[in-house]
């Protein structure tokens, strides 16, 4: 398309564009100045898109309330684990799968894609109790095996199956008649070529890791063992009533990393998933 | 000598080759087996045992474990609460699906016009699927008070908005909209990269023949997109399905159930009011929706779909 559009459509364009990013830009923004606000303008009304006085003490109390540092390593090495777990597990699997004849490769990979089917929410209850009988309630365990080897592992796998089976076999197949091992081939040729897939698996599943909530809720019950979702619900005062200001400055230090992260690298973010076997 | 050993080496030639293909296979299986295995252990056999569970009566707290039949399903079906449990998570699930899927489609339709800084769009758009869940929730929770941020703007419009969160017909839009918001920006990349691979000599033919942009759309551009926009339904009404944490921090099921979808209702069933065999019976009947639901929309793909390569 010729970019002959008029003066008129364009601003009509730009000016529909910036209508609907409201509700896209402005949470974050109001969770970003709202964190340094006084717990008294708040709720001032008109609303202040700026802060009048600026309250940096809330998030020295983000720290005092609740073991946050402590929290948020928890939340990082395991999202870190899982990711590097999974980048392993599914690569591994999803090169078996595209490219690898072993006998009942399909009926395993039917199997396999059974996890696609079934959400976490369905096995919890049995979860909760293998975990118990292992002694690992109140750990971090399920929060690391269950991802990485489970359900949320598999559409991992099939991002890179799909990846590997578009992917053209004349280098595999030159490597296999000079001799090398499958392992070689994988880790030498396949797996270099197969950066746009991982990286879009490494984001997907640092997000799920991040954000997971209904896992930690179940499996953690003491705040040193918490993980960041977790621990922001939890800033309430005596009564239960939530202490708005110091819970925006602890939703703000859980969200703007991987944001700044995102805004830095936002081309590998879109095209990673916009370039997966996602597309049908 | 060296010609003795060539000669050997020769005639033994089927045997290196059936060697190498051994060895493949057994690689092949070393590949996939963490995954199979953490399948069986973290799939398959908690579904077996979530089956087993719901066969009995099991309470955690009275430390009671006895096989009662179907007793369990027979409960279900005349739970009182399920016909709302059900009403909650359908509205849930085919409002999301709905408004994700159209406001998905009419942003990857806008980004996909040649304009001067639509890379600067496109990542705030998206920026809303890389904050915390839970953040993100927690901001709306809060921007929804009954004199928080958003009842602020319209007062400042002389409208009186709602308590949003505690109003019965206001709530589950609350929430279908700020998780519409949330996770819009994943389907509308996967949208735009369709968008993009059209091809462009379809549009210019189509003007040629003097059909509207409009009729345009209709006509090329849906049809052609249509696997991309079968597969993130499929995804995105499975996902809706597993909605808990927003319920959990917003509403807490309420105003009364109005809010209680499945999910919600299985883990205050389980982990609230200890009733593991119940909870087990509800996680197969949500295994079985979303079961019939994924086969259903295969089947769809087959009939609707115009375009697949």
């Amino acid at each position: 398309m010729k970019t002959d559009m008029s003066i008129r459509m364009r601003t009509m364009l730009y000016g529909l564009m910036c209508v609907l990013l409201i509700p896209f830009v402005f949470p974050t923004w109001w969770m970003v100045t709202s964190s340094v606000k006084p717990i008294s303008d708040i709720f001032a009304f008109p609303p202040d898109l700026l802060p009048r006085t600026y309250d940096w003490s809330t998030y020295q109390r983000v720290f005092e309330l609740q073991p946050f540092a402590q929290q948020y390593w928890n939340s990082g090495y395991i999202a870190l684990l899982v990711t590097a777990g999974t980048m392993i597990v599914s690569s591994l699997a999803g090169y078996a799968f595209a490219r690898i004849r072993f006998p009942g490769a399909d009926a395993i990979f039917m199997v396999v894609l059974l996890g696609l089917l079934i959400p976490a929410e369905v096995t919890i209850v049995p979860l909760f109790q293998m975990f118990n009988q292992w002694g690992m309630i109140n750990t971090h365990w399920p929060l690391i095996l269950v991802p990485v080897f489970g359900a949320p592992s598999v559409f991992s796998t099939f991002i890179m199956r799909q990846f590997f089976i578009a992917l053209p076999i004349e280098l595999e197949e030159a490597a296999r008649v000079d001799g090398l091992g499958r392992f070689t081939i994988f880790r030498k040729i396949a797996l270099p070529l197969a950066k746009p897939a991982l990286s879009a698996v490494a984001i997907f599943t640092f997000l799920h890791s991040w954000n997971l909530f209904l896992e930690p809720i179940v499996f953690i019950s003491t705040p040193q063992m918490f993980t960041l979702p977790q621990a922001l619900t939890q800033f309430t005062d005596a009564y239960g009533g939530a202490m708005w200001n110091i819970q925006l400055a602890a939703a703000t230090l859980t969200a703007l990393p991987v944001l700044i992260v995102f805004i830095v690298a936002q081309k590998q973010f879109v095209e990673g998933l916009a370039h997966t076997g996602l597309k049908g | 000598m060296s010609q003795v050993s060539h000669v050997v080496a020769k005639s033994d030639r089927p045997r290196p080759l059936w060697t190498i293909k051994r060895r493949d296979q057994i690689a092949g299986m070393l590949f996939i087996a963490p995954q199979l295995t953490g399948i069986i252990v973290f799939v398959l056999i908690p579904l077996g045992l979530v089956f087993w569970y719901s066969l009995h009566e099991w309470n955690v707290l009275a430390n009671s474990f006895k096989f009662v039949g179907s007793a369990n399903y027979k409960t279900l079906l005349a739970d009182p609460a399920l016909p709302e449990v059900l009403t909650a998570t359908g509205i849930f699930s085919a409002g999301l699906v709905v408004f994700n899927m159209s406001l998905a489609l009419l942003i990857a339709v806008l980004l996909n016009q040649k304009l001067w800084g639509i890379v600067v769009f496109r990542t705030l758009f998206f920026s809303p699927v890389v904050v915390s869940l839970v953040a993100w929730t927690i901001v709306w929770s809060f921007l929804l008070q009954n004199n928080g941020g958003i009842n602020a703007v319209l007062q400042t419009m002389g409208i009186e908005g709602p308590n949003w969160l505690r109003n019965p017909s206001t709530a589950m839009f609350s929430i279908i909209v700020i998780q519409v918001f949330k996770n819009v920006g994943l389907n509308m990349i996967l949208f735009l990269a369709a968008l993009q691979g059209v091809p462009k000599e379809l549009y210019e033919a189509a003007r040629v023949d003097g059909a509207s942009a409009f009729k345009q759309f209709r006509r090329i551009t849906l049809p052609l997109i249509s696997p991309t926009i079968l597969l993130t339904s499929i995804i995105t009404i499975v996902g809706s399905l597993q909605v808990f944490a927003q319920i959990a921090v917003l509403t807490q099921g309420g105003p009364g159930m109005s809010t209680t979808v499945l999910v919600y209702y299985l883990y205050q069933q389980a982990f609230q009011f200890h009733f593991f065999g119940y909870g087990a019976t509800l996680s197969i009947m949500l295994f079985i929706i979303v079961a019939v639901l994924t086969f259903a929309q295969w089947q769809l793909r087959k009939r609707i779909v115009f375009y697949e390569n």
